[in-house]
């Protein structure tokens, strides 16, 4: 990787110049290296670890099971309720941000008055605290004095139990994840749009495409990168989804709402067993380094071709 | 869907145009429009509920059918939230965590962009691969383990246990380094030349022109730390250590169903100040949150 420095001029003394820069090099970087050591590094090894032992943060003792925590998680049919729940909520959310966003950038892309106020409108939730935004879902949710009830009582519909009813549990998280996160895809696909090169169209346009041709032909493969982009860190960011999960389900009713993630902070911080929550954590970092591999390929292509 | 390019061209009077346009392109600008305001509406209309209903009586709240508009604006709701939470507790508390926190990451990000920009190092390469990895280590899987190291360090329910953790930055680093390359060379020889040290160098020549990036990065710093969630709820266990978040989300606990309106106010003590931020810092936060998308 070339990342050395862009000034290597020669000196009269320069290896006792260079001898003190490797050590400015090590004082700047130190710090950072330090506790990323500490608290990211260290945490993988130790998860690995923790998998492999029985443990309540209690007892001075540690047995080793060796993988016994791994073979009762993968013969556990709630643990594979829990990924197939993680792989719902991910494609639903993911899958939705990413079509809907995608109307939405195609619709602020016009030049229409107003449509910078409308961007900021669509993206402010992005930067709202997703605690606070569940909470304020909670209420919106509310089967009796919510907004959504007054909204389907317009088309004399009752709302459902969203938080409490096991169909519709899941579906309400999906909702506010979407709400929350969809401004996000907006912008990197607008940011997309702009980087498609007009002459294309225009190209397109002297070949006698029409509209929905110059979508199909030009705007659609011209964002794909982007798509594959987005979906990818939104996948991501699904798997680390917690906050709206926590508030605003506690991944109930029933379990319906767990996804990997909340089954680990509930293994470590409500039941107590180190050992399950290792091997949760062990499982969702490998599925989750795939897909950052995944992506890291990519961003190299596009780096190299684009 | 795809009105894209009749309508660019566009950009006289509406009356002049209404003259001119074919039909089918004034329909689709009207719905272009409806459109946006009913995407707008949809955006907007929780804040919008949870404006309302902070300003409702509790009588107004729990009574049918719902009310669009408090038909008695009361502002009882704020002073009710700040007595049933700390919530002046909870504000000191996310500035302290926000401030230290954010403050931690730039400071280590500029250091350590100017080390990967600019001074030699065998093996730099892999520096920089360790940086990057740390990138792809999601926080939640790191959960357990950190808990336990701060336990061993008796960190629990303090501000450094809250902070120091996640203090460590993989992504602004990048993002400055990016900009540091960037600043011309010949700026850099010349303060060289004129003896600056690479402390001189980083704070006065190199830092000052890659301000907007540095900007950037702090504001996604401040916005994440003011959000965090997961790891100050897991680390804090009395009241008084509580970050807003998670007091807003124990209030609802504690109010909730009973009591909205109070939850809601005490949610706007939370949202209020990240809207005018965001109104205030919109472009600078969303170039930042999209600098790794586009640019490849």
């Amino acid at each position: 990787m070339a990342t050395y420095s862009p000034h290597q001029e020669r000196h009269p003394n320069m290896l006792r110049r260079e001898h003190r820069e490797w050590l400015l090099f090590v004082l700047f970087i130190g710090p950072n290296l330090f506790l990323f050591s500490v608290f990211t590094y260290w945490p993988l090894l130790y998860n690995v670890y923790l998998s492999m032992v029985r443990w309540d943060f209690l007892r001075p003792t540690m047995p080793f099971v060796g993988l016994q925590n791994y073979i009762a998680a993968f013969s556990d049919p709630r643990f594979w309720n829990i990924i197939w729940q993680t792989a719902t909520f991910t494609i639903w959310s993911v899958g939705l941000t990413l079509v809907l966003g995608l109307l939405l950038a195609l619709l602020l892309n016009q030049r229409l008055l107003y449509r910078n106020t409308a961007r900021a409108v669509v993206f402010a939730p992005v930067v709202m605290s997703g605690a606070v935004v569940a909470v304020v879902w909670s209420y919106i949710f509310d089967p009796r004095y919510g907004l959504i009830d007054q909204l389907l009582s317009f088309v004399g519909l009752r709302s459902p139990n969203w938080l409490v009813d096991p169909f519709w549990a899941m579906p309400a998280v999906i909702i506010v994840y979407v709400w929350k996160n969809i401004g996000y895809a907006v912008v990197i696909y607008l940011a997309g749009l702009q980087n498609i090169p007009r002459e294309l169209y225009d190209a397109a346009r002297v070949d006698g495409a029409g509209a929905w041709e110059r979508f199909w032909h030009v705007t659609l493969p011209g964002l794909s990168p982007i798509a594959f982009f987005l979906s990818v860190t939104s996948i991501l960011s699904c798997f680390q989804a917690f906050d709206l999960i926590r508030v605003l389900t506690n991944g109930g009713p029933a379990d319906v709402t767990t996804t990997l993630v909340f089954h680990l902070y509930e293994l470590g911080f409500v039941s107590y067993d180190a050992g399950k929550a290792g091997v949760v954590a062990v499982v969702l970092f490998l599925i989750m380094l795939a897909l950052t591999i995944v992506q890291i390929r990519y961003v190299e292509r596009q780096v190299t071709y684009g | 869907m795809a009105v894209t390019n009749e309508i660019e061209q566009v950009s006289k009077p509406v009356i002049a145009l209404r003259r001119r346009m074919p039909f089918s392109v004034l329909a689709w600008r009207v719905a272009g429009y409806a459109a946006m305001l009913i995407i707008v509406l949809i955006i907007g209309l929780p804040v919008y509920w949870t404006v309302t209903a902070a300003f409702k009586e509790t009588r107004e709240i729990y009574s049918l059918p719902v009310t669009w508009w408090p038909a008695k604006p009361t502002l009882a709701n704020f002073p009710a939230a700040w007595q049933a939470a700390p919530f002046g507790r909870y504000y000191l508390n996310s500035f302290i965590t926000t401030f230290f926190g954010a403050a931690a990451e730039v400071t280590l990000a500029l250091f350590s962009a100017y080390a990967l920009a600019y001074l030699r190092f065998p093996r730099k390469d892999l520096v920089f691969l360790l940086l990057l990895a740390a990138l792809m280590v999601p926080v939640e899987i790191t959960i357990v383990p950190n808990y336990l190291t701060v336990a061993r360090l008796g960190w629990i329910n303090t501000y450094q246990g809250i902070i120091v953790p996640g203090a460590a930055i993989a992504y602004g680093t990048f993002l400055l380094r990016q900009a540091f390359l960037a600043v011309p060379r010949e700026i850099l020889e010349a303060a060289r030349v004129d003896g600056a040290g690479h402390f001189r160098i980083l704070f006065s020549v190199v830092a000052p022109i890659a301000k907007p990036a540095i900007v950037t990065m702090a504001l996604l710093s401040v916005v994440s730390k003011w959000n965090d969630f997961l790891w100050p709820l897991i680390v804090t266990n009395t009241t008084d250590m509580r970050t807003l978040p998670i007091g807003v989300f124990w209030l609802r606990n504690s109010e909730g169903l009973a009591n909205w309106g109070v939850v809601m106010a005490g949610s706007l003590f939370l949202i209020v100040p990240v809207l005018i931020g965001f109104l205030l810092a919109q472009r600078a936060i969303v170039e930042g949150m999209t600098a790794g998308a586009v640019k490849g």
